[in-house]
């Protein structure tokens, strides 16, 4: 499904270098894990794979079913099928979810040249989706994320997930912010999303998030590389020892 | 202060060139008393503070540059409103083109016929409103308005209005040069929705004078026609009873020049006054509000809510002020006015101003000028909307607070439908 091999980035702006030679492979169906430390590069990885502005690929590939997804637009990436669920999703003041939503499922579908969604047939499946998130229709008439709790913000970015249908789920901390309830109710509407042809990507500082969504494979990066792989015992060492072990071991 | 001699020589200029208007001794009146109130005041000159942002060049020039027609496919707006239509062409009644002039709850007249008449309705209105609204700031363009108005209508209305009335200016000289004056009492308790659409000529210099009795309701909806050449300075003075509702809200698309100035004096207690302007502009657009409200009573609201997206080296202007005078406590005063700049050429000038001598009163400004939010772009790139249409979505939110303003949501959505063809025709 997603292929990272050698990915090495920098900063647009500054001389500084972010990934040193990430190589990573999810295979389809499968849950992988990132941890590690403050600033190891993570959520640079996230945004790199996204398409964000400001980052510099100076060497290696990114494929998405084979696909070189590194020289797309962020909206070419989506329509192929990625997803980045934002560690801190953005307010749009003015724009109402509902028809963010909408313009987002029908621009997918276009791009992929399927027509586009009805608005009832969007509303019968966004109603449906947004009951299993406890998202209530006062949320979906409000502007995107504008006045919702951090908790909110997180469950909207799962109904987004759901309603999209990616095949490659990235999820950016996105236990960042939430109480225990809402950790629950995000990985439930994560794991109702766990399919044989999708794969997730978690990335996360906490073992506690992979209670919730059982992760097939757990990496460990630190400073731009991924040191250490292993499976879903990693991160409960982590969890047990710190990283400072792991990555004492691996120096 | 003696007027400078340039100011003399381009105020006599311009008057040498304009008619007389004719009309009963009342008329005459009101003419002589605005022409001569000209002649002590002068034509605005590059030099007036109240005309630091926008050159006044092309609207005191004695002949109207010329101004090429432009032909739209687009059905006109309000065209699915029931409404009775008054047409105007380059400035002139157009009686076959417009409805019968009769309507329940309302008297409608001709400037003309109302002029002739030895005694009218509108003798207390014609000119009396502009006059007030010529201090503390003069607006000698609108004096002018009132000495040499070619034409125009007069509206009473005593009920609840059966439908809009609805003026429609269409373009059709390329050198036409008009000069509007309608006047406009709403009764007490009465309500009337006045709806305005066209580029009405090359140069359309335009006076509204109304005057909301107590307890009635006036609700203003203009859209300024989207001819790249015209140029506009217009005037709405408003006069507001007790407990009355005023709304205004003005669409502009394009136009070489726009100078749309609001004064309003709220002179009845609970009195509430709104006043709101999208525009939108690409290249040589020059778009001006000068916005002028006073409290003069008890407990009144007034809203200001202009937003501007500017591009292609577009200029927007914005003056605005609230004058709470003495005793006029628990005024609720509001003002915002915000631009967005598409790109680094446009540029967006605001002077919003707060004069108040009332001590138990809430007012608040703000004025704001940016570019797109590159974070809520990204967002919504990585949802996969492209970048096109995901700009024009960051453009549409960002004018939703002014397009709010519109009290109909039918009208709000065709304006809101026709601001996203304006924004596609652009990206091409």
């Amino acid at each position: 499904m997603l292929n990272i091999n050698n990915l090495h980035v920098k900063l647009e702006e500054e001389d500084k270098q972010i990934l040193k030679g990430v190589n990573l492979e999810v295979a389809t169906g499968q849950v992988h894990a990132i941890m590690g430390p403050n600033g190891s590069g993570k959520s640079t990885l996230s945004y790199v794979l996204s398409g964000k502005d400001g980052y510099e690929v100076t060497d290696g590939s990114a494929t998405l079913d084979g696909e070189d997804i590194l020289d797309m637009e962020p909206e070419e990436r989506a329509a192929a099928g990625l997803f980045l669920a934002f560690q801190y999703p953005v307010e749009i003041p003015g724009v109402g979810n509902m028809t963010f939503l909408r313009t987002a499922v029908n621009s997918q579908r276009k791009a992929r040249g399927q027509d586009e969604m009805s608005a009832a047939d969007f509303l019968k499946l966004i109603r449906a989706k947004a009951k299993d998130l406890k998202i209530d229709a006062e949320m979906l008439k409000r502007p995107v994320n504008v006045g919702f709790s951090g908790g909110e913000k997180k469950r909207n970015e799962i109904l987004q997930m759901a309603m999209l249908e990616p095949k490659m789920c990235i999820l950016d901390e996105t236990d960042s912010g939430l109480d225990v309830d809402a950790m629950k109710l995000v990985s439930e509407g994560v794991n109702a999303l766990r399919d044989a042809g999708r794969s997730f990507l978690v990335i996360t500082h906490y073992q506690r998030l992979l209670d919730h969504i059982k992760p097939d494979v757990v990496h460990i990066m630190a400073d731009g590389r991924i040191v250490k792989t292993g499976g879903p015992e990693l991160a409960l060492e982590v969890e047990t020892n710190g990283y400072a072990d792991i990555l004492a071991e691996v120096a | 202060m003696a007027l400078t001699q340039s100011k003399l020589d381009a105020t006599e200029a311009r008057l040498a060139v304009l008619a007389p208007g004719g009309g009963a001794a009342w008329m005459q009146a009101a003419r002589d008393d605005a022409t001569s109130r000209l002649r002590a005041m002068g034509l605005p000159g590059a030099r007036d503070e109240y005309w630091k942002y926008t050159s006044p060049a092309s609207l005191i020039a004695p002949v109207a540059p010329k101004a090429a027609l432009f032909a739209s496919d687009n059905v006109p707006l309000f065209d699915q409103i029931d409404r009775l239509k008054i047409v105007f062409v380059d400035g002139v009644f157009d009686a076959d083109a417009s409805d019968d002039l009769t309507l329940a709850g309302i008297e409608i007249d001709r400037l003309e016929a109302a002029a002739a008449a030895d005694i009218h309705w509108a003798k207390d209105l014609y000119g009396v409103l502009e006059t007030r609204g010529q201090s503390p700031v003069q607006r000698p363009l609108a004096a002018l308005n009132t000495g040499f108005a070619t034409d125009g209508i007069t509206i009473r209305v005593t009920g609840k209005a059966a439908k809009p009335v609805s003026l429609i200016y269409q373009h059709k000289s390329e050198s036409s040069d008009a000069i509007l004056h309608h006047v406009i009492r709403v009764e007490e308790g009465a309500e009337l929705t006045l709806l305005e659409n066209g580029p009405a000529a090359a140069r359309f210099n335009k006076v509204l004078e109304v005057d909301v009795a107590d307890r009635a309701r006036f609700n203003h909806i203009r859209a300024q026609g989207r001819d790249h050449e015209r140029q506009a300075v217009t005037h709405i003075f408003a006069r507001l009873g007790t407990e009355s509702q005023f709304k205004s809200f003005t669409l502009t698309v394009n136009g070489k020049l726009t100078r749309n100035e609001a004064v309003i004096e709220l002179t009845g207690d609970d009195a509430s006054a709104h006043v709101a302007g999208a525009a939108v502009g690409d290249g040589d657009f020059h778009h001006d509000d000068t916005v002028f409200i006073t409290h003069d009573a008890l407990n009144c609201e007034s809203r200001q809510v202009f937003k501007k997206v500017l591009r292609n080296g577009a200029t927007g202007v914005f003056q605005g002020k609230i004058l709470v005078k003495d005793g006029a406590q628990k005024t609720d005063g509001y003002q915002i006015s915000q631009s967005l700049l598409l790109d680094g050429d446009s540029q967006f000038l605001a002077k919003p101003e707060l004069e108040i001598y009332a001590d138990d009163v809430i007012c608040s400004h703000g004025s704001t000028s940016g570019a797109i939010d590159e974070e809520a772009l990204f967002y919504l790139r990585s949802r996969g909307v492209p970048e096109g249409p995901a700009t024009d979505l960051l453009v549409l939110a960002f004018l939703a607070e002014a397009i709010d303003e519109i009290a109909d949501p039918t009208i709000a959505d065709d304006i809101l439908a026709r601001l996203e063809g304006w924004l596609i025709r652009r990206r091409g």
